[in-house]
């Protein structure tokens, strides 16, 4: 069972959520943090590192002894990543994708594959129990989606060894970053905030994710501030509000020292164990579905 | 001609309420929301939309199952696992698809088109506080960046022809390509922390990613009083690195409530955070002549 928390809008609280179910979760579990640019979960659940891997992109080296300048690859590179001018051949490494195009198309074999760093994956354990794997994006690196690619393929098959579940901490936004952290997930936790801001974006992750068929639940933090429109919206459109965490100086503050929500207090200790099993019978549903 | 990009690395830290009320509070500008992923400053500006654009950026894959073979080329070239198996054909998962025409390139049957994406829309309006360029990108989108140096662009086209000497941007969380791009031409980055371990470990990569590029970093602290020892530890580093230190912020509801009277946190009267904002924003202009 896969579970992604997202929320559109950054800090209402995904990373607050997601470290709380890992702490709390029954089973065999793995958090990942899939919010490459800026990841957090790891300063919450104080993994034991392991192991880290420099996770890198094919990037081409062209040989200019065997290169005849027939633009062929210049013309097929949709990054503007190599161009040819004259009788000179230019690589642009930070723009490459990675597609391998350009060494496909090469009538004479000149183009080598060297590589770009594109961050670093982090694998640890929390409290014994609680696997934890983080992408780390490289300061000035500018792609997230293949170091994501290769978190997420380390994730799946690690998982599936293990028999583990996986707590997904997603980046925010709607657009591709986020569409793929979701992607592979059983159940998606939308967390919000029921302020305007939180409530436009809100609306704006329910847009993206629905298409996607998959159950949704939504978690509300800071709940007493604002408005009520995200409720409005909740019951209009069916989606169960599975939690609400309240608006309190001492969950700020208590946030603010790199402490786990779930462990405030005893209230909020069985709410997350409750949200635990809510989620699993909501995977369930769906595979009866 | 002074561009101000307001960024944060960690979302929620208060970007957008800050941008509106620098807003309210600069003389002569052109507003930019440079978060086109999950923008938020229309709902304080309520905007009046004069010219709206389509965004088309790159290509999508296509495969005409009509003329498709099965072959199989496109899924064993494809390194984005884009191309979907289905049957005796292939098709082609447009979320995954990066528009690198490689399957197109190579399909033995010329069985792939390659039409161009359109991936949102970009807006000039008008708004209480002038002018404004915003935009919105549909869901699921690359956010390569290149919408973000549309609305540049548009923003300083606008600005020189309006004679304003401000270009003021609301940024987006993170510090990949569209924080790159929003960085490109800055003059100064106000960068929104808060004293969490979240707050500090965010300040410090996007702060890295600032000096990368040489541009001047001003440092806001939102709720310090949440966490002395974080908002210490926020004042060494500043000192440390060379940034200003623009504000010190309380931890007051007044932003929410402004939010959901759709101000700025500096209209309507004079509250204590009002304050406290006018005062960071002083020295901010302050450093823009320096």
């Amino acid at each position: 069972m896969i579970v992604a928390v997202a929320s559109g809008k950054g800090g209402t609280g995904k990373t607050t959520v997601a470290a709380s179910l890992a702490v709390s979760w029954p089973r065999a579990v793995m958090a990942v943090d899939l919010d490459v640019d800026e990841p957090n979960l790891h300063l919450f659940l104080k993994p034991q590192i392991t192991e880290i891997e420099t996770v890198t992109l094919e990037v081409p080296e062209v040989d200019e002894t065997k290169c005849t300048f027939c633009r062929a690859c210049a013309e097929l590179c949709q990054f503007k990543a190599i161009a040819v001018m004259g009788k000179a051949i230019l690589t642009f490494p930070e723009m490459c994708h990675g597609c391998g195009g350009c060494m496909a198309i090469c009538p004479e074999g000149a183009i080598g594959v060297t590589t770009r760093e594109l961050g670093v994956m982090e694998r640890g354990t929390a409290r014994g129990r609680v696997a934890c794997l983080t992408g780390r994006l490289r300061i000035g690196e500018a792609m997230s989606p293949p170091l994501m690619r290769h978190v997420r393929a380390r994730m799946t098959a690690e998982a599936e060894l293990q028999g583990a579940d996986i707590l997904i901490d997603a980046p925010p936004g709607v657009s591709c970053p986020a569409m793929s952290a979701v992607a592979d997930s059983d159940v998606i936790v939308l967390v919000t905030e029921p302020t305007p801001f939180g409530f436009y974006d809100f609306t704006l992750a329910w847009e993206a994710f629905s298409p996607l068929g998959k159950p949704m639940a939504v978690v509300v933090n800071r709940a007493g501030l604002g408005d009520g429109r995200v409720y409005d919206f909740c019951r209009e459109h069916g989606l169960p509000v599975v939690a609400e965490i309240p608006y309190r100086r001492d969950i700020a503050e208590h946030y603010s020292k790199g402490l786990v929500l779930a462990e405030l207090d005893e209230g909020l200790k069985e709410q997350f164990a409750g949200l635990c099993r809510t989620l699993a019978s909501l995977a369930k549903e769906r595979d009866h579905a | 001609m002074h561009e101000i990009v307001v960024i944060s690395g960690k979302g929620g830290t208060g970007k957008t309420s800050l941008t509106a009320a620098f807003a309210h509070l600069a003389e002569s500008k052109v507003i930019c929301d440079l978060d086109v992923d999950a923008p938020d400053l229309h709902l304080l500006l309520a905007p009046k939309v004069v010219r709206e654009e389509a965004f088309h950026s790159g290509h999508e894959a296509v495969i005409n199952a009509d003329r498709c073979s099965g072959c199989g080329t496109c899924l064993d070239m494809c390194r984005f696992d884009a191309v979907v198996a289905g049957g005796d054909t292939y098709r082609i998962d447009p979320t995954r698809c990066e528009g690198c025409k490689v399957c197109v390139a190579f399909c033995p049957e010329q069985a792939i088109d390659f039409p161009s994406r359109h991936c949102g829309a970009w807006y000039v309006s008008d708004t209480r506080f002038g002018p404004m360029v915003h935009a919105q990108l549909f869901p699921g989108q690359e956010n390569s960046g290149r919408l973000v140096s549309v609305l540049k662009k548009e923003a300083r086209r606008l600005a020189e022809a309006g004679g304003h000497d401000l270009i003021l941007c609301d940024g987006s969380p993170g510090i990949g390509c569209p924080v790159i791009s929003s960085l490109s031409q800055a003059t100064l980055a106000v960068i929104v922390t808060e004293p969490t371990p979240s707050g500090v470990h965010d300040l410090e990569r996007v702060a890295t990613l600032c000096d990368h590029f040489r541009i001047k970093v001003a440092v806001i602290v939102n709720k310090y009083d949440l966490n002395a020892d974080h908002t210490a530890r926020i004042e060494v580093l500043c000192r440390e690195k060379g940034y200003t230190l623009a504000g010190r912020l309380p931890h007051d509801n007044e932003v929410t409530r402004a939010m959901v009277r759709c101000q700025a946190v500096t209209e309507g009267g004079d509250t204590d955070f009002g304050l406290h904002v006018r005062h960071a924003w002083t020295t901010i202009q302050g450093l823009l002549n320096t």
